[in-house]
């Protein structure tokens, strides 16, 4: 089974760098089966006609003791690379939805906009998260870091350098989330396998195929980390 | 003077060398803008309302709700009543709004009425499908099959066939629009940037010198983006509408639904060879379904011509939704069900297929030599004759390894492209061409292609591409780009160069013709101490810049490739699961211009071959006509856990380099499917006739294999 198939949030045990609370779905965990633990465990013998038929991808509802915000517009204030930013939005309004259209911080990127794909994946905290699936007011109060915190402007982070020397990036749309993803990843693993690498990104998709370059990629990089060049 | 040949091999300093994509540090550190990324001031988001049948004709369509809606600044149709639409998720009308949430809030709230009409949406088989669905397309014969299957020694029959699956780019297509006065601008997820123009002058009602296309990076393409779309159309008439600009891209559902299908083709196969493996007769019927219009006809079988052989294929018009061109249109599928008949054919013989396919060799025509000597180059460094067994022999235990390979080919060829080389009087040198880079690294071999023509390193040069004010060049499909534009710019630099020896030959021997551009300098060809430093050769030009023209040309590019792939699986008998653990590509492209960017095509090719193997398929559900699974976590793609080892190596020197360029796009994308069918045959003794090869698939030929013993 591919490893990713059962990771699809993030928090699975091949990518630790992930942050439990990347979803408010997540932070009360409920007893009996989860939609997430159950599609974990269900593997490759559920079909995706069978999930649809029985509901299991239908919304569930967020913490039911949530405070109430909105549903008009209020002001919120994110830590985003150091600074603070203040926005007024509606409520409902994700954390990329705020990077991207209210702040226009455009690196992270959306393209399945429910967690799986790790296009959007920014750091809350030094942790990977998936920024389409947390609401920007969850995010206040906390360190986020985009990929452009991870680098000035010219300058190239470790990572980022070694993603140009690998090739590891062709349309590039999904690169910015492999890259914040590596950040995590090395973070924790600052000494991976091959074989630690191979399980630990199954939470990003490249449709382009550039995995051959990130897996190169992310080795080197853990070398030039160490080597104290980050 | 400078000529307008490639370099001799001892001659190229850039050229087939392997150098990182000049993008790479912007896309690298997210600070690429995508037609995506871009925020204009004052800018509006749009939605569309869908179509939820597959076939219906629309009678009420009513905006009034939607248009009171709060943050929403203008609506208009896609649609009109009275119209049938044909497949789920039609675009009925669009919004723009304040913010996202009250576009999507927006457009929910349009009410559409329909007339729902009986659809198809099934894979289905043209008996199945019935008259009204069916379209025999054509019916080639050569030779004779039927008396020849009569004398063969060995005749296999079989079916086998791939379904529809669909794009799935990451930036999902489409585009912002902003007016001033009546000029557009359009920063559009696109193949094509030179011909979008032309599509929304006429639409807008505007002259096309008035349409500013510009897309300097786009998140893949594969074939989806040519055109506007009808999302670009109401994209700008609701920036017009509105007086603001408009970004409306669509939403993953709408994407997988509508944004790019590759038709299915199936083909029951009947076909023989003699007892010494010679292929002799051919007989194949093929259907498949490319939505309600018909595809490209199959031509079968792929790449071997035996001297008997008949087709015939038949298009399904159904209500699966509008496909598109998908990366080399046709191949893959017709690659699979050849080459998997064929592997069965060698099987029954019985044969390695190694030695089958190199047997026949010569029935590939042209490129047989090529071919002879990438079967055998794969094979080693597939290490095949070591590794391969006969299919179904087995080890113990429920881990069973298998083999298969594959050829493909494709034309390649070069569009009409134009280039401007300009080089400034401060030793600067920029080259503009109105083309794209999707990814394939089109960019960087403009680079180099001037670069090395010009004598300087890659940095000096400075590429100007998507947009569509610089000189027109061709869509990026077919694997014409790179043919295209390394020809345009070769061409343009020479002449650009030649105008600057002119200029400066009176300070260097008064000879031009005797002067050449190498290592940063102007020198005298021969005569290493006369030479001037690039920078102030140009200052020779005192004020006015050189610019000069190129435009395609047939003399430095050339057509048809050949490739060979091998791919090594293992199986679990017990759950069905399909391991790659080994591919091999030797792929022929002529003359490489970055080792680096062709490799990482290849590699790139092997993925997406790899999820079409084994995970892709557009599902339909017959009872509501539409897609089961037009999202991410059931359009499955491969992960980086799932590629096993990727070994390519592309064929160079002489007789491959001296073809000229050739593009790479598409050919290593044609038969990964092929090889992973067939290598599954061999691990588990049984084929798995379709694709995807899902553990369920896998089961179910091991039980009716089991049946059958
Ligand atoms: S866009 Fe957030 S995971 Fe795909
Ligand atoms: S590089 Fe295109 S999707 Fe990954």
């Amino acid at each position: 089974m591919s490893d990713h198939r059962s990771n699809g949030s993030g928090n699975g045990p091949g990518n630790p760098g992930k942050a439990d609370n990347a979803n408010p779905e997540n932070a009360k965990p409920e007893k009996g089966v989860s939609r997430r633990s159950f599609i974990k465990g269900a593997g490759v013998a559920v079909s995706a006609v069978t999930m649809l038929r029985e509901g299991l991808l239908s919304p569930t509802a967020a913490a039911a003791d949530a405070k109430v915000a909105g549903p008009g517009a209020i002001a919120m204030t994110l830590k985003i690379n150091g600074q603070a930013h203040k926005i007024t939005a509606e409520p409902r309004l994700t954390l990329l939805d705020a990077l991207r259209n209210n702040l226009d911080i455009t690196g992270a990127k959306k393209v399945c906009d429910r967690a799986t794909c790790g296009a959007c994946t920014v750091l809350m905290d030094g942790k990977a998260i998936y920024a389409c699936t947390l609401l920007a007011i969850d995010a206040q109060g906390h360190d986020l870091q985009t990929i452009e915190g991870l680098s000035a402007e010219g300058a190239l982070h470790p990572i980022e350098a070694a993603f140009v020397d690998h090739d590891a990036q062709q349309c590039g749309f999904c690169t910015p989330g492999f890259v914040m993803a590596a950040k995590s990843f090395l973070d924790a693993h600052p000494q991976p396998t091959r074989e630690q690498v191979t399980k630990g990104f199954g939470g990003n998709f490249c449709r382009c195929g550039t995995y051959v370059g990130v897996r190169e990629a992310v080795l080197d990089a853990a070398g030039r980390m160490r080597g104290g060049r980050a | 003077m400078a000529d307008y040949k490639w370099p001799a091999a001892e001659n190229r300093s850039l050229i087939g060398k392997r150098i990182s994509r000049l993008d790479g540090p912007l896309k690298s550190s997210g600070r690429a803008k995508y037609s995506f990324d871009v925020n204009r001031p004052g800018m509006l988001y749009g939605k569309m309302i869908l179509s939820p049948y597959a076939h219906a004709k629309v009678t009420k369509i009513d905006t009034t709700a939607a248009e009171k809606m709060p943050g929403v600044k203008a609506v208009t149709l896609i649609w009109e009543v009275g119209k049938e639409v044909q497949w789920a998720g039609q675009e009925i009308a669009a919004v723009a709004a304040e913010t996202e949430d009250q576009a999507r809030d927006a457009a929910r709230a349009i009410k559409v009425e329909y007339e729902v009409l009986p659809h198809l949406v099934t894979d289905a088989t043209p008996q199945q499908a019935g008259a009204d669905h069916s379209k025999q397309l054509s019916e080639q014969k050569t030779g004779d099959p039927d008396p020849a299957f009569a004398q063969a020694a060995a005749t296999i029959e079989g079916t086998y066939g791939s379904p529809v699956i669909t794009h799935c780019c990451l930036e999902s297509h489409g585009q912002v629009t902003e007016w001033q006065g009546d000029q557009l601008t359009v920063w559009a997820s696109t193949q094509a940037v030179s011909n979008l123009a032309g599509e929304y002058a006429p639409a807008m009602e505007i002259p096309a010198g008035n349409v500013h296309i510009i897309t300097p990076v786009m998140g893949g393409g594969f074939g989806s983006k040519f055109n506007s779309d009808v999302w670009g159309f109401a994209c700008a008439r609701l920036s017009k509408k509105s007086g603001r600009a408009v970004k409306m891209l669509l939403e993953r559902d709408h994407e997988l639904m509508v944004a790019g299908a590759r038709p299915s083709i199936y083909a029951k196969v009947k076909v023989a060879a003699k007892a010494d493996g010679t292929l002799v007769a051919w007989k194949s019927e093929s259907w498949g379904t490319a939505g309600p219009g018909s595809a490209g006809n199959p031509t079968l079988p792929y790449v071997f011509r035996p001297e008997n052989r008949s087709s015939r294929h038949t298009a399904i018009s159904t209500n699966i939704g509008p496909a598109r061109a998908w990366r080399a249109p046709n191949h893959p599928q017709m690659a699979l069900i050849t080459m998997s008949a064929l592997e069965d054919l060698a099987a029954a013989v019985p044969m390695d297929p190694l030695d089958f396919f190199l047997k026949n060799i010569e029935l590939t025509g042209t490129l047989a030599k090529v071919y002879k000597e990438e079967l055998l180059k794969a094979a080693e460094l597939m290490d095949w004759k070591k590794k391969w067994h006969p299919r179904g022999q087995m080890v113990a235990g429920p881990i069973q390894r298998g083999l298969g390979l594959s050829l493909h080919t494709w034309g390649g060829g070069g569009h009409q492209s134009n280039c401007n080389c300009t080089i400034h009087p401060d030793g600067s040198v920029e080259v503009s061409l109105g083309s794209q880079d999707l990814g394939t690294g089109a960019r960087t071999v403009i680079g180099i292609v001037a670069a090395e023509t010009l004598g300087l390193p890659l940095e000096a040069v400075k590429v100007n591409i998507g947009d569509n004010h610089y000189p027109a060049s061709g869509a990026s499909g077919g694997s014409t780009t790179v043919g295209g534009v390394s020809s345009s710019t070769r061409r343009a630099a020479n002449n650009a160069l030649n105008e600057l020896l002119a200029k400066v030959a009176p300070s260097l021997g008064g000879d031009a013709e005797q002067l050449e551009a190498v290592g940063g300098v102007i020198r005298v060809k021969g005569d290493t101490s006369k030479f001037l430093p690039w920078k102030q050769a140009c200052a020779k030009l005192a004020s006015t810049p050189i610019t000069a023209a190129g435009q395609t040309s047939k003399d430095l590019i050339s057509s048809g490739v050949g490739g060979v792939q091998m791919a090594e699986v293992s199986v679990d008998m017990e759950t069905g699961v399909v391991r790659v653990e080994k591919m091999v590509a030797a792929q022929d492209c002529g003359l490489v211009i970055n080792l680096k960017t062709a490799e990482s095509q290849v590699y790139g090719a092997f993925i997406m071959g790899i999820t079409y193997a084994l995970h892709e398929e557009k599902i339909m559900d017959q009872q509501t006509g539409r897609c089961l699974n037009a999202d991410m976590e059931f359009y499955k793609l491969a992960g980086l856990g799932d590629i096993g080892e990727l070994v390519v190596h592309m064929m160079t020197g002489p007789g491959y380099d001296d073809r000229g360029v050739i593009g790479l796009g598409e050919p290593p994308v044609i038969s990964p499917g092929a090889v992973i069918s067939n290598a599954v045959a061999n691990a588990i003794g049984v084929r798995v006739p379709t694709l995807p090869i899902t553990p369920s698939k896998v089961l179910a030929a091991l039980e009716s294999k089991g049946a059958k013993a």
